[in-house]
């Protein structure tokens, strides 16, 4: 997550969890949209299990007699524990979180900040027979009943309309619970793993006599467009360095010389940056241009 | 060089080394299990653990480096989740469930308990009075293809046989199976709808209970009373004791979200989801349990009075498990 990136989304999911050492972690609420896209990759995981699993009984049992029994028995104890014990394990392990949210970067956690109990993931699990499996039969089985006269069709309807309460609960507030995170006191969190980016101050080994600020132009930009530059510097798009260079030296009225874009962008950038971090030290902190403190 | 060094730069490069070896460990934990990590590394987790804390929030009162403070926070969190998250193996779990949680998440349902089990009395007894006055109500409380032919027109010989009816071991294995993960389902959506206020919970346990009504009348209008409860009790007190607890968690679910008392609805619905999800674990357990006796235990013992020593001894070991006095240090 980069400065530009911050968007008034991303800040509006943001949620504060002080650790029991005082410090706040700033962790980020998952939207819908990935919750969905985790579910439907753990979903094609469960069928494709399924289906190799009918295909390997098949393949096993075939020869023998009662081969259907025992393909039977395999098919329904199976899919009883893949239903209900896939979630339960992956989200068990150390990441608490499955396959699916594990591509995408989500994981399970207490709301309270404590511990993830088992209970908890049981319970999250087993409400999820009320949102998803349940609606999902109830539309499926009552199109195939067929017959049916006027009445059923209401039923059916209001059934569906019943079952779209649960379905759609976490669209309705603001921290993206579903019944099953309600009921066991759990959310879901993104924690992407980040690598350690280079510090773009390195860059800036050379030093170049002529690239001297004063005071005045290095107090022309706060912290904000520092962290705009810094992702500028990192991208290094030409035209943009171009385009960002030309514009800095014009408000800060710098003439350059023979020194590069790119040099020129770095030098000011580690000197903004010094001056902005010394003035941090003493408690100072300038958000943007226009923060006058 | 060096007085061109921020003091950003220079922290970050003495502090980088803890950094790099707390994503290691905390990668590795993640990728296989806790237990992957040696004594060592289990002991240097919560000192780097805690040193990344605090260089995060010097961070970001110091320094601007943007990628730094975004990698600190990101590492930071998945090393909570570690440290804060698993105190505990998954057999120490597995032993404290069945020790502690497991009886106290049934003891703490109590109340809901004997209201289940009077809302299943009463469907019960409903159904019973209905058939009593018109046999045909018999098809509205039994679903045909589970009773077959256990119906109210069924003589006393055909009924008698059905409870000593023997399958051989041919598709006991089967009918063990289905009868398990139906009643499971059932349990589990029971306890699911309890959160829709707690009212389909109510329906399904009268439609068990009436379920059951039918059947007793069924028996013992036709004299051969004795007998069903012996078929019947031999895996019932497992599995009837089982849905009632299953829908005393979903009542007490319903209970929270409709009367939350002192706390926020939130904060009553995950207090009462802590001691009902546990009882609900152990409700699939006994259902496994009485699948089991009903697939096989029930087809290969035909005596009654042996049918009814299992039952038993069934209710006496459970209620001692679930409600016996416990020495005062167990009680956490």
């Amino acid at each position: 997550m980069t400065a530009v990136d911050i968007t008034a989304d991303a800040r509006r999911r943001q949620r504060s969890l002080i650790t029991p050492e005082g410090i706040d972690l700033r962790l980020e609420i998952a939207s819908v949209g990935q919750r969905l896209a985790a579910l439907i990759i753990d979903m094609m995981i469960i069928i494709g299990v399924i289906v190799l699993f009918t295909l390997a009984a098949g393949f096993v049992f075939g020869s023998m007699t009662r081969a259907g029994e025992m393909i039977a028995v395999i098919w329904l104890l199976g899919l009883f524990l893949l239903r209900n014990g896939y979630f339960l394990a992956f989200e068990m392990s150390a990441r608490a979180a499955t396959p699916g949210k594990r591509v995408m970067g989500l994981r399970v956690a207490a709301r309270d900040g404590g511990r993830l109990r088992f209970e908890a993931i049981f319970t999250r699990n087993v409400l999820r027979e009320l949102e998803l499996f349940l609606p999902l039969s109830a539309m499926l089985a009552a199109p195939l009943s067929g017959g049916g006269g006027d009445v059923d069709g209401w039923i059916y309807v209001l059934g569906l309309i019943w079952c779209a309460v649960f379905v759609f609960l976490p669209l309705f507030n603001a921290d993206k619970l579903r019944a099953g995170d309600l009921v066991a006191g759990t959310w879901v969190l993104r924690t992407p793993k980040q690598k350690l980016l280079r510090d773009m101050a390195d860059d800036n080994a050379a030093h170049q006599p002529n690239l001297a600020f004063t005071p005045a132009q290095l107090d022309a930009y706060g912290i904000k467009e520092l962290q705009v530059l810094e992702q500028v510097l990192r991208t290094r798009d030409k035209p943009t360095v171009r385009a960002v260079a030309d514009r800095i030296a014009g408000k800060i009225e710098f003439t350059r010389g023979d020194v590069t874009d790119l040099e020129f962008l770095r030098a000011y950038y580690h000197a903004v940056r010094g001056r902005l971090e010394s003035r941090l030290l003493m408690g100072r902190r300038r958000k943007d241009k226009f923060d006058l403190s | 060089m060096s007085e061109l060094q921020l003091k950003s730069q220079r922290f970050r490069r003495e502090r980088e080394a803890d950094w790099r070896r707390l994503e290691a460990l905390v990668t590795k934990a993640e990728q296989r299990s806790a237990g992957a990590l040696s004594d060592t590394e289990i002991l240097a987790m919560p000192v780097l653990y805690r040193s990344t804390l605090s260089a995060l929030s010097v961070a970001r009162a110091t320094s601007l480096d943007q990628a730094l403070i975004g990698y600190l926070e990101s590492l930071a969190a998945r090393a909570y989740f570690f440290v804060y998250g698993a105190r505990s193996t998954p057999l120490e779990q597995l032993a404290a469930f069945f020790a502690r949680d497991w009886p106290a998440g049934v003891r703490s349902l109590w109340r809901e308990t004997l209201i289940a089990l009077l809302i299943t009395a009463l469907g019960a007894a409903v159904a019973w009075g209905l058939i009593a006055s018109d046999a045909d109500w018999f098809y509205a409380f039994v679903d045909p293809a589970l009773a077959g032919e256990r119906d109210p027109t069924a003589s006393a010989a055909a009924l008698r046989a059905t409870l000593y009816h023997q399958e051989g071991s041919d598709g006991l294995s089967f009918f063990a199976t289905m009868l398990f993960t139906h009643n499971a389902s059932v349990a589990l959506t029971a306890f699911a709808l309890g959160f829709a206020l707690g009212a389909p919970t109510i329906i399904l346990l009268l439609m068990n209970g009436a379920m059951l009504g039918a059947m007793l009348h069924v028996f013992i209008s036709r004299g051969v009373g004795f007998e069903f409860g012996g078929w019947l009790l031999i895996h019932g007190v497992t599995e009837l004791f089982a849905i009632v607890l299953a829908g005393a968690a979903g009542l007490r679910i319903g209970w929270a979200v409709a009367f939350p008392g002192d706390h926020s609805r939130l904060e009553a619905l995950s207090g009462a989801g802590r001691g009902a999800g546990a009882a609900m674990m152990g409700v699939v357990i006994m259902l496994m349990l009485a699948g089991l006796l009903e697939g096989f235990g029930r087809q290969l013992i035909g005596n009654d009075l042996v049918r009814y020593a299992r039952a038993a001894a069934t209710a006496l070991l459970g209620g001692l498990y679930f409600y016996g006095p416990r020495p005062a240090g167990a009680a956490r």
